[in-house]
């Protein structure tokens, strides 16, 4: 295994261990806002979509003649991922303000 | 050029993931959350900015054009949507992680592939992982979206040898990860196969759970949405995936448990046992009974609610379904102004998310320090004159407290029967999700008031006017 891997292990099992400390923190009438929130965060995922979109010198044959497939499924990404992002922190914020003290 | 490669960029990405932490740690209380939120949005910002001066993003056509639709339609939905419709936009928005996911997965299948290196085993097997979580993400999502918007009937859909079927399913995507490890040929295929395998898993998965079930679905996909991005990091060797996708993945497990004690039972209960529907239908511990009831009509129960001390009010799904929020928020007001003290307890599974009864009431204007939850409420219904049951059911039936043959016995519940007088508002007699009696109903202090709560709780409002 090299080293760069085991690094990369290390920090996904103690965000996990974050995670967990951060969020049992959350009080559950926080609940619904934490999952549009945390959803939105998830679509980070964007950061690859928009590698795989800006790639440009692969040509793959394909039926339809040459096409940049990674270019192609980085574009579709970039849609998903962004409709994630935008819609899940804006939906949240707008939950939040909701809330109000007596 | 060198430095801002090989430094500044993950330094961004570092950057970006403190202020996600810092972020969802400010979600810790509800002055300080919509800073939060806007911290982990700037993350988020600063993600993208420094993914786009990353040497291997060359043509930007492309990734405009898909940022432009996608926040076109994020915004427009965010903007748009009711609040009783959170559940199912959560469910579709967590679909859309997953489909990601498979997609930068894929795609960075294609790109290895066609060049010169064979694809280490570890990143490949990352890149089946990202398909198999993503995909299950996907059309798991879809079809829990599909059922809480009705387009699906929410109760589950059961067939003869489906878990042998969905073993099957699962063995299989396995064998392909497997598969497309090992090989020493094209790989096109068995991605292919993974990719194809893991979106039927996802809708077969999600179809025998039933609509009442929800809250641990939705908890779950959330989950799986961040461990599919998690695994996205793997294939890219990039830690903002790694960490985002961990804190997430943490925040889906957290909430699925909370919501898995709140019913008592085990995620593979839910996720298994095909547990009863919203369709109304009785279910096995059914029993169609005639024992007696008290109904009053809205006018007859002024007297009561005027000489209570204490209200507690406690809304179930059907207070959503109703749209009655706002109106239970006005009677709040009215019975405040005559001197009664008025309460909200919310149990863990009411609604159809966690949290979800919160938001509404949130919405209705309804103070947040008004909000109770099972611990704290239940010690009080006991100096409690009055509980006003609108739209719940099964988190309120005794039966959970001492009836060993229930099937809900063990289960948290409100202690609503030991208030001086419980209302009822329901629609019929029809049994919960659960499709079990509830006794609390039969009980000398129940009075049930029959019709749409909405139209009941503007009754008791213009009544107590």
């Amino acid at each position: 295994m090299s080293a760069d891997l085991l690094i990369q292990i290390y920090v996904f099992v103690l965000a996990i261990f974050v995670g967990f400390e951060v969020i049992t923190k959350v009080p559950p009438t926080l609940h619904t806002p934490l999952m549009s929130g945390s959803n939105a965060i998830s679509g980070i995922t964007i950061v690859g979509a928009l590698i795989a979109a800006g790639f440009t010198e692969l040509r793959i044959e394909t039926f339809f003649g040459d096409l940049n497939i990674t270019a192609i499924l980085g574009f579709v990404a970039i849609v998903f991922a962004t409709i994630n992002v935008v819609g899940g922190f804006m939906v949240t914020d707008r939950m939040l303000k909701m809330f109000k003290r007596k | 050029m060198e430095m801002i490669q090989e430094i500044i960029i993950p330094m961004a990405y570092l950057l970006s993931a403190v202020l996600f932490i810092i972020g969802l740690k400010q979600l810790s209380h509800p002055k300080t959350a919509p800073r939060g939120n806007q911290m982990a949005a700037v993350g988020m910002l600063i993600a993208i900015v420094a993914t786009l001066v990353y040497r291997e993003v060359i043509d930007y056509t492309l990734i405009i054009a898909g940022i432009i639709i996608g926040g076109a339609i994020g915004a427009y939905v965010a903007k748009k949507v009711e609040m009783t419709a959170v559940p199912q936009m959560v469910a579709i928005f967590n679909g859309f992680g997953g489909g990601a996911s498979v997609l930068v997965a894929a795609a960075e299948f294609y790109r290895l592939a066609t060049g010169v290196n064979a694809i280490p085993g570890f990143t490949m097997s990352a890149i089946g992982l990202s398909i198999i979580i993503g995909g299950i993400t996907f059309t798991g999502s879809i079809v829990a979206f599909a059922k809480l918007q009705g387009i699906m009937r929410g109760a589950p859909i059961l067939f003869k040898g489906q878990q042998v079927i969905n073993s099957l399913l699962l063995i299989t995507t396995f064998a392909l990860l497997v598969a497309s490890v090992m090989t020493t040929g094209d790989m096109a295929n068995y991605v292919l196969g993974i990719i194809i395998v893991a979106l039927v898993l996802g809708y077969m998965f999600v179809i025998p759970i039933g609509g009442a079930d929800m809250p641990v679905v939705i908890s779950l996909l959330n989950s799986f949405s961040g461990i599919a991005a998690a695994a996205t990091g793997f294939v890219l060797a990039n830690y903002a995936l790694i960490i985002s996708g961990s804190l997430v993945g943490a925040s889906g497990i957290i909430l699925t448990n909370i919501m898995c004690k709140g019913m008592n039972r085990t995620v593979w209960n839910v996720l298994f046992a095909g547990f009863g529907g919203d369709d109304h239908a009785p279910g096995k511990g059914a029993q169609v009974t005639a024992k007696p009831v008290k109904s009053y009509e809205a006018e007859d129960t002024v007297v009561i609610f005027e000489n209570a001390r204490q209200v507690v009010i406690v809304p179930g799904y059907g207070m959503a379904v109703a749209q009655a929020q706002h109106t239970v928020h006005e009677l709040e007001k009215i019975l405040e102004a005559k001197g009664v003290k008025v309460k909200y307890a919310i149990h863990p599974v009411a609604g159809r998310m966690p949290g979800h009864m919160n938001v509404l009431l949130a919405e209705a204007n309804v103070p947040y320090d008004n909000l109770y939850d099972l611990d704290q409420i239940n010690p009080e219904f006991e100096e409690t004159e009055v509980a006003l049951v609108i739209g719940a059911n099964d988190v309120v039936n005794p039966a959970a407290r001492h009836d060993t043959a229930s099937p809900i016995y063990g289960m948290p519940i409100l202690n609503v029967d030991r208030a001086g007088t419980v209302f009822v508002l329901k629609r019929s007699m029809n049994p919960g999700f659960a499709g079990i009696d509830n006794e609390l109903f039969y009980n000398d202090n129940t009075i049930m008031l029959f019709g749409d709560a909405k139209d009941t709780v503007s009754k008791l409002v213009a009544e107590l006017k």
